[in-house]
């Protein structure tokens, strides 16, 4: 089984800190991790591996430090590592993203699985691993917290709901994005860190991948961050109380003054 | 300080020290209490290489270091003094076998030594044979192509759990000394049976137990090195070992200073923290400065072992009576600065005094280690 990994380097802290002026993080002293949730994403395709034989390959979009990322991977059983960096892809949004990504996976050739996060602790939006399956015209499974089945054809899985989950079965190629509940990403073996030390990181820039450069960084990207705030909680509600058509007729009046 | 670490021992610190932080710590409470042998964290350790640490590449492990295990030792104790003790016993297990097993034995039980798959410990210790090893009653008689063992062997560690264990036992009681044999043995030997399991004061994670052996028959093949060097493997074990204990009581001293020095930033009286009142700041100094000393003498140690150099009994006392030391010094101090709170089990750092205790007692007593290191110091100024 050909198994493709994508993770995302994020910076290690919760309390990143944002610069007001340019809405932008403040990374100084913050070290980088991969995104906790493609850990799991990363684990889940070494046990697939371990099972099926095959393949990994581990594809990260990001800045050149980002190597350090895949070199992780690569020492958690992952094979091969592709860095997708170029300034021609800086300021992507989840859309050009995606659309990079997956034009860097075609250009890897045939694979029989994608495994992502189910999203990045940084942005949280959640939208690059099912971009990336729209991209490539397959079938995407989100949230998916158990492989109940696999073959090389087809796969069965449970996809986490608010409440309960629900039995989904796809045939491959297909896209999953992983929650935490699906396994404990594990540590890596000395072995496999001295292999990582030594393995050949590819880096795959815009000459490489020849994409269509109105869909790349900030130009391809239809979002844009305008301002980065928390939003002011909501304070009070009211509680209407008496009998209900009163509290209605009340109600509805109430809506009509916040309207207008 | 920097101890100039090759890039691969940086890389064995960093990994252990993850494991410990990881895997070790957060379960270190329940061990100390249930007294369960962690076989869930020793499968971490196996799966990340660490028992592989004190074999040789061509047995499956990774290179035959006592630096390394050093390194893994102490970060491993820093998070729990009893489950470090569980890997370090299995090293202690298994040097045995590196030093003398032929290369039959070594292709058959060191794999799975190395992956972790099995743990391994060494039984010399019997009632009467503490630090004078020469009082083992222990006797193992050749019978044709077998050796038949009886007798009783205590305070082992790992014993019960461990699948391979080197036992010391007489073949010739009356040559003393020379008298005696190691020999490899199997778990699930028939007339092999564990006694008592102890309850300790400290290390509690880690197993300690009697091995009872009623006309235990075991192959001539396990018999390991040759017929009465059973004290020269000892001895040239435990100075490969002694290392290794030093490693762990130097690890707790560093796992409780560290304790320490964030509890007393944190801890307000008198309007500030405490860190910020000189009776503080001098204890912290004098106990950073000893745990300094103390890694310089376990890595000068090490260090000397792994270069090959053959006797290192005396470095290996200083560096095991001297950590050892330091740790139980270190540790009161650590409980000194917490308080009324470090007195309460709902704190950690009483578990660090009683698991550091241990090293100043086991792997031959301080008091014996003080007696190698004076005769080794006077006979080299007879020469």
């Amino acid at each position: 089984m050909n198994i493709i990994v994508c993770i995302k380097q994020v910076p290690e802290t919760t309390e990143v800190r944002i610069n007001p002026e340019t809405n932008t993080l403040m990374r100084e002293g913050v070290k980088s991790i991969i995104n906790p949730f493609d850990m799991y994403a990363i684990e889940e395709a070494v046990r697939l591996k371990e099972r099926f034989g095959g393949k990994i390959s581990v594809v990260t979009m990001g800045p050149p430090q980002a190597d350090s990322a895949l070199r992780e991977a690569i020492s958690m059983g992952a094979d091969e590592g592709f860095l997708v960096c170029d300034r021609a892809f800086a300021g992507s949004d989840t859309w050009a993203t995606s659309y990079t990504l997956a034009g860097a996976i075609k250009k890897l050739g045939v694979f029989d699985l994608i495994i992502c996060g189910k999203q990045a602790s940084d942005g949280d939006t959640a939208q690059v691993g099912p971009g990336i399956s729209t991209h490539l015209n397959i079938p995407q499974v989100t949230y998916v917290k158990k492989v109940e089945e696999a073959t090389d054809k087809s796969m069965r899985l449970e996809r986490m709901l608010e409440e309960g989950y629900e039995i989904i079965e796809t045939p491959l190629p297909a896209l999953l994005t992983v929650v935490k509940e699906i396994n404990e990403p594990r540590i890596p073996s000395l072995k496999g860190l001295m292999r990582a030390k030594s393995a050949k990181i590819t880096t795959l820039t815009q000459k490489e991948l020849n994409l269509d450069p109105q869909q790349i960084g900030l130009c391809g990207s239809p979002t844009q961050v305008v301002k980065i705030f928390t939003p002011t909680p909501r304070v009070g509600g009211q509680i209407l109380k008496g009998e209900i058509p009163d509290i209605a007729k009340e109600l509805v009046d109430l809506v009509k003054g916040e309207v207008n | 300080m920097d101890y100039l670490l090759t890039d691969e021992q940086k890389m064995i610190k960093d990994l252990a020290h993850k494991i410990a932080e990881e895997k070790i710590r957060p379960v270190a409470a329940k061990y100390d209490i249930s007294e369960e042998y962690p076989w869930e964290v020793l499968k971490v350790m196996g799966e990340s290489d660490m028992f592989g640490l004190f074999i040789p590449e061509e047995y499956g492990g990774f290179a035959n270091s006592t630096m390394n295990l050093c390194l893994a030792t102490e970060e491993f104790s820093r998070a729990c003094g009893g489950i470090a003790v569980c890997y370090a016993a299995s090293a202690l297990g298994t040097i045995p076998i590196v030093l003398f097993g032929t290369d039959e034995q070594k292709k058959k039980y060191l794999p799975d030594l190395a992956s972790g798959k099995k743990v391994a410990a060494f039984a010399v210790t019997e009632p009467e044979a503490g630090s004078d090893a020469s009082g083992i009653k222990t006797v193992a008689k050749k019978v044709g192509d077998h050796y038949v063992l009886n007798g009783l062997k205590h305070f082992i560690t790992n014993g019960g759990d461990a699948e391979t264990y080197v036992v010391i036992a007489m073949t010739d009681k009356t040559k003393g000394a020379r008298g005696a044999t190691a020999f490899i043995v199997e778990k699930g030997t028939p007339g092999f049976t564990f006694g008592k399991k102890e309850d300790k004061f400290g290390i509690r994670a880690s197993s300690t137990r009697e091995l009872i052996f009623t006309d235990c028959k075991i192959p001539a093949a396990n018999l390991l090195a040759k017929e009465g060097m059973g004290f020269i493997v000892t001895m040239r074990t435990f100075d490969m070992s002694r290392p290794g204990v030093a490693a762990q009581a130097l690890g707790i001293a560093q796992g409780a200073l560290e304790l320490s020095v964030k509890y007393v930033h944190e801890r307000v009286q008198f309007g500030k923290p405490i860190s910020t009142f000189q009776g503080i700041q001098w204890m912290i100094a004098d106990m950073a400065t000893e745990v300094e000393a103390a890694r310089g003498l376990v890595y000068s140690t090490a260090r000397m072992v792994d270069a090959g150099i053959k006797d290192v009994s005396k470095e290996s006392a200083m560096a095991k009576m001297y950590a050892s030391d330091v740790a139980m010094k270190v540790t009161v101090d650590a409980l000194q600065l917490f308080g009324g709170y470090g007195y309460m089990k709902d704190y950690p750092i009483e578990k660090y005094v009683r698991d550091a205790k241990i090293t100043q007692i086991y792997e031959g007593t301080n008091q014996v280690q003080r007696g190698i290191i004076a005769l080794k110091i006077i006979k080299e100024m007879a020469k």
